[in-house]
């Protein structure tokens, strides 16, 4: 019975990253490169914690924090599509906005830095079905279908490959990024307002601790493809808790080492493979349709 | 004369965008204003703490502007902070013995070159190997701190190995202060010279024309018979230098000792610094100037009201989307094409 529960925990631990990296595949399948996660997870984490806590229903937060990242989507589209700017500039800008907003809000709302904020949490079903995370396997499922098995998919792939080719063929470049784009939005979002719900039950100012950046990075390493970004999500996850482990043992063994570990693997994984897997190759090319 | 009226818009843009954000969170303008000028400038404290926010940075954002100019984008600014400051700690204890001149020397030039390397390679990763060097550099920051998390509870560790930080710098150690009360130390000149020397650098000589070239057009660089992957590869090594040298001088002449909260974000708060002064020295110098009276001035700002340093990252992000949306009206305007 153990080894299940070591399962649903390292299930829980990639859930935020897995949900922001199978978003962000679909969204750099169309050519876009969101390097903005970390703001929309952070801004999604604390509209989600804020939602619970004035509603006292988890579901409203969720769905808020849901909401909060579609917006945070919705305004960088704005810049990366409708204006044609450079993407990763603009994540930036996004990641600043996110950031700064959500822990400007936290200390208007609840006070100092160092308060300890306590919301409605999400609940799990005989102590371990947690419903987010029992979704992440469709999830990711969906999104593999989305994007290889539907007509959408087939289209958006041609956007990030050669856009002038997916125009030609009738289809509007920019309408492909702009739901590729706010899709990725709403599921970073969901990782986001998981983070405060599920995991912690609350919110603070390093909540994210840079997941919206590993997401990034998982998706490069899961070779664009949503079982594949899942999978290096449900790696990293487990080399955190194999980390907590470990620190439980108290052996004396550097446990900061191994919080490093998947990072490297990561790293070496990506060394090792990445001439053999191809980026999309319009991939964080604005597009600007010929008149 | 154009390009003067450019940076008074900017400027004044710049002051508006703070004005808005106070005003949005409720703040009384006048009130806040006051009490960021005060913090930032108002006495030789105040002047202190502004001189040791801007030097890193500055530092890190025109190490930033060097790979970036060069097509390569370097998110691994704080990693490569991170980076040479811990290289300054254990040239300490190498050379500790010695006193203060060689160290300080040494020293320097290793965080420097630490740096370099660690961003050397990320470099590396992408012209060899395919790895995006936004990749590689996002994750060796929290490879970097990490290991930074473990080496102040190992190698790094204090002697009477109790505390997770690494040997505090006696005064005589650090970087000489001029005026002990306040912050600022002799290391912050290493800014003035660095600020030129990008500048000469990338617009006087030919080195620097080839490292802007290759980000603007890399077959043209390499019609012309050089190689883009040398020359991406060099301008990584003056990013990951520049970086290294801020964690270097921040570790000698601030903190004066390395901690897991060593670094605040500076490597990543000099990316919008970088581009808000439009990846050009001087640009660079005065954006990093301006956030830095921000950051500082913020320290006042959080003892009498409810907002502190995060409110600067908010007019960060409304300056950054603001330039792209101006340059792209601008773009439109230059076409003539309608939107």
């Amino acid at each position: 019975m153990t080894w299940i529960l070591v399962i649903i925990g390292i299930f829980r631990f990639a859930a935020p990253v897995a949900f922001a990296a199978i978003g962000e595949t679909i969204s750099e399948k169309s050519g876009l490169i969101n390097i903005g996660i970390e703001g929309i997870m952070m801004m999604a984490a604390f509209t989600a914690a804020l939602v619970s806590e004035v509603t006292g229903s988890p579901w409203l937060g969720l769905a808020a924090g849901a909401g909060g990242g579609l917006v945070m989507g919705d305004i960088q589209s704005g810049f990366v599509i409708r204006l044609a700017a450079d993407q990763i500039v603009v994540g930036m800008g996004l990641n600043l906005l996110g950031i700064g907003l959500s822990r400007t809000l936290y200390r208007i709302r609840w006070g100092g830095a160092d308060a300890i904020v306590q919301v409605p949490e999400l609940p799990d079903f005989g102590g371990w079905a947690d419903p987010v995370v029992l979704t992440l396997p469709f999830v990711a499922w969906g999104a593999h279908w989305l994007i290889f098995k539907s007509r959408w998919g087939l289209a958006a792939r041609a956007a990030g490959e050669y856009p002038e080719a997916a125009e030609s063929a009738g289809f509007s470049v920019q309408m492909i990024r702009f739901k590729a784009h706010l899709l990725g939005a709403l599921l970073a979002g969901v990782g986001g307002a998981y983070l405060s719900l599920g995991i912690s039950g609350s919110f603070s100012e390093e909540l994210t601790a840079g997941r919206g950046f590993v997401a990034i990075a998982l998706v490069t390493f899961g070779r664009w493809k949503p079982m594949g970004v899942l999978g290096a999500a449900l790696l990293i996850g487990a080399a955190e808790q194999l980390q907590f482990w470990l620190q439980g043992l108290g052996l004396g063994v550097p446990h900061q080492l191994f919080g490093a570990l998947p990072y490297v693997l990561a790293l070496a994984v990506l060394a090792a493979s990445v001439q053999r897997t191809r980026a999309p190759q319009a991939l964080a090319q604005p597009y600007i349709k010929v008149k | 004369m154009k390009e003067a009226l450019l940076v008074l818009a900017a400027g004044a843009g710049l002051a508006l965008l703070l004005v808005l954000t106070l005003a949005a969170f409720g703040q009384d303008v006048g009130t806040s204003l006051r009490l960021l000028a005060d913090g930032a400038f108002g006495d030789k404290y105040g002047i202190g703490r502004t001189a040791v926010r801007a030097c890193p940075l500055i530092l890190c954002a025109l190490g930033l502007t060097v790979a970036w100019r060069a097509g390569m984008y370097n998110i691994g600014g704080e990693g490569q902070y991170l980076t040479g400051a811990v290289a300054g700690g254990f040239i300490y204890q190498v050379v500790s013995g010695v006193g203060p001149v060689v160290f300080h020397v040494v020293g320097l030039l290793g965080a420097a070159a630490a740096g370099a390397g660690l961003a050397w390679f990320a470099g590396w990763l992408e012209v060899k190997r395919g790895v995006q060097v936004v990749i590689s550099t996002i994750l060796m920051n929290f490879i970097v701190l990490k290991l930074v998390e473990w080496l102040v509870r190992g190698p790094l560790q204090e002697p009477n190995g109790l505390l997770p930080t690494s040997e505090r710098l006696s005064r005589e150690m650090m970087l000489a202060r001029p005026d002990p009360q306040t912050d600022f130390h002799i290391g912050i000149w290493v800014v003035p010279i660095a600020i030129l020397a990008t500048w000469f650098w990338l617009y006087r000589t030919r080195a620097g024309f080839l490292n802007r070239a290759v980000g603007e057009n890399q077959h043209a660089v390499r019609a012309a018979g050089q190689k883009p992957a040398h020359l991406r590869l060099r301008a990584m090594m003056i990013s990951g230098a520049l970086c290294g040298l801020a964690g270097g001088i921040d570790y000698m002449g601030w903190a004066g000792q390395i901690s897991d909260g060593f670094s605040q974000e500076w490597g990543f708060i000099a990316i919008p610094v970088a581009l808000l002064g439009a990846l050009n020295p001087f640009g660079v110098a005065a954006a990093g100037v301006y956030f830095a009276a921000l950051f500082a001035g913020s320290k006042e700002l959080e003892r009498f009201s409810q907002l502190d340093s995060s409110v600067v990252l908010v007019v960060q992000a409304a300056a950054v989307l603001g330039i792209v949306w101006a340059a792209s009206w601008m773009k439109n305007r230059q076409q003539g094409g309608s939107e």
